[in-house]
């Protein structure tokens, strides 16, 4: 009997949670004070297409977090630090478990990392913040994040240190890839010169989605990860088969589809818990890199 | 006596590690290192991502590789990745990382107590026992399911001590405890100024032998949570 190609070609490449070990919010949104050229999900001071999420939203999703045993907490948007319940989430979410806020380092005040410092301290757990730099000079930085947003970002790196906190550095990888070690090099040269003298550094590849498909170019159709291609391959390498975002339109997949129509599951983390067709140019991305959105010392 | 695996790394002669361990009949459960010098793969498989990491890590892997013998490579390829035992009635599941993958880092400030209590719901044991990370601690979840991480005898714990550490499990005995299980870590002086000697003589970094003699690590730390990073002086 002849096998139907039509039906083997459409075979689609699902990825189903294996264990929710990741919960991310979408704290603030697509709401940020900055608007960085590459922005995967377009965020800016006007972009309302995700809103905030306020402390009550948080504290159900970290109750409801229990029983999934979710592992790590993560916050991004949009800039988390917008959402005037950020310190509040922070430190409910440290008596759950580990937290990791992902900002530009432009808005951040003394007294919000007083408390946050007091509330890592009484927690089991660690509070992680992750810088977004792009790079370790004005002359790379400030074209793709605005004018003055390095020196301006550089100055949130040394509140941070001030307050004992180690940020991570994460950057895009806005360079050819060939550059890592220069540039990392020079990014700890400059670091210390800040007075962070064991600066922690995390590059991301640029993914090729909302600002950035205007500034540069969007994935091309033969950029897509197949169902071949998903045989004898470890998925746990795919962050969507670890995490979920939790978002004020309800559960998406991962931290960077959430613009895609597909992306938000359902309103409960049962609903949201079932295979996803990594069928998108960014999964291809994920694919290749691995594991892009989590910290290094998750493995 | 259980060894949760990691033969070979980091220090040198990896054989009389072996050996020793061979004739003495110990329990042995496979590390990634083992895994990887086994199969006689690329890399050590640790999970580092920084290039500096990266690169120390490749010349402990490759010392290693090239300094243990075919007969134990094959020995290191039957070790179990996982082994369960009964210790008066509470289930003990040993691993190297985690029981989910051999490589899996379960740092104390980064693995909640309700990722805990759910993996062992889920593989019915009461109390899992790991080490991977170099870093001695212990978890008690409310349901009295538990995480032992062991500690290592290789490396010392970068608290600025030369000792390095194991882990003593007894059964607590019935009725006597609500947890039925009591632990004990022990720190193990050793002649660390002799271990310094031989790795010189082995032409291995002295980044790894200035760690022997100060007890501050000197390499491998990006993977490490902010808590667990500033306790260490680099």
């Amino acid at each position: 009997m002849p096998i139907n190609p039509t039906a083997f070609e459409t075979r689609l490449p699902i990825v189903v949670l294996g264990s929710l070990d990741e919960l991310w919010f979408q704290v603030a949104g697509t709401r940020c004070n900055l608007t960085c050229t590459h922005c995967f999900i377009s965020c800016s001071p006007h972009n309302d297409s995700f809103g905030f999420l306020t402390l009550a939203d948080v504290e159900r999703r970290l109750q409801e977090s229990v029983e999934w045993g979710v592992k790590e907490f993560y916050f991004t948007g949009g800039e988390p630090f917008l959402n005037p319940d950020l310190i509040a989430i922070l430190e409910r979410t440290l008596d759950f478990g580990p937290a990791t806020v992902l900002t530009n380092g432009t808005v951040l005040k003394p007294e919000w990392l007083e408390r946050l410092r007091a509330a890592e301290q009484g927690s089991l757990y660690s509070l992680e913040f992750r810088v977004s730099i792009d790079g370790p000079t004005p002359e790379l930085n400030d074209p793709i994040r605005g004018p003055r947003t390095f020196e301006r970002a550089m100055c949130g790196v040394e509140l941070l240190v001030q307050f004992g906190f180690l940020p991570i550095i994460t950057m895009t990888r806005v360079w050819d890839e060939s550059q890592d070690a220069e540039i990392l090099g020079l990014f700890r040269d400059v670091l210390h010169q800040h007075g962070y003298d064991r600066p922690r550094l995390k590059v991301l590849p640029r993914l090729l989605l909302g600002a950035e498909a205007n500034r540069t170019c969007g994935y091309s159709s033969a950029e897509r990860i197949t169902a071949e291609m998903l045989d004898g391959y470890d998925t746990t390498q795919l962050v969507c088969q670890h995490s979920r975002v939790v978002t004020d339109r309800g559960i998406a997949v991962c931290p960077i589809l959430i613009d895609s129509p597909d992306a938000i599951l359902g309103d409960t983390f049962h609903e949201a818990s079932h295979g996803f067709a990594v069928t998108h140019g960014a999964c291809a991305t994920c694919y290749q890199y691995g594991a892009i959105c989590t910290n290094p010392s998750h493995k | 006596m259980i060894c949760l695996g990691d033969l070979g790394a980091f220090g040198p002669h990896p054989d009389r590690t072996c050996e020793l361990i061979r004739e003495n009949g110990i329990l042995v459960v496979q590390g990634n290192y083992d895994h990887s010098i086994g199969h006689e793969l690329n890399d050590c498989h640790c999970g580092y991502t920084d290039p500096r990491d990266n690169h120390f890590a490749q010349l402990s892997y490759d010392y290693t590789l090239a300094n243990t013998s075919d007969d134990h490579r094959a020995w290191m390829r039957t070790l179990p990745s996982q082994q369960r035992l009964e210790m008066d009635g509470v289930q003990l599941l040993l691993c190297h990382g985690s029981p989910r993958r051999t490589n899996e880092f379960l740092w104390e400030s980064t693995t909640s107590a309700q990722f805990l209590a759910k993996l062992c719901a889920d593989l019915e044991c009461d109390l899992i026992l790991g080490t991977h990370t170099g870093l001695h601690w212990q978890r008690t979840c409310l349901n009295s399911q538990g995480f032992i991480n062991v500690g290592v005898l290789g490396r010392p714990e970068n608290d600025g001590t030369t000792n390095v550490w194991y882990t003593i499990l007894r059964s607590a005995g019935a009725g006597r405890s609500s947890l039925l299980w009591e632990v004990e870590f022990v720190p193990l002086a050793y002649d660390h100024e002799r271990l310094a000697r031989e790795m010189r003589n082995e032409r291995l970094p002295e980044e790894f032998i200035e760690t022997i003699l100060t007890g501050w690590w000197t390499t491998c730390l990006e993977v490490l949570p902010s808590k667990e990073r500033r306790r260490g002086r680099w």
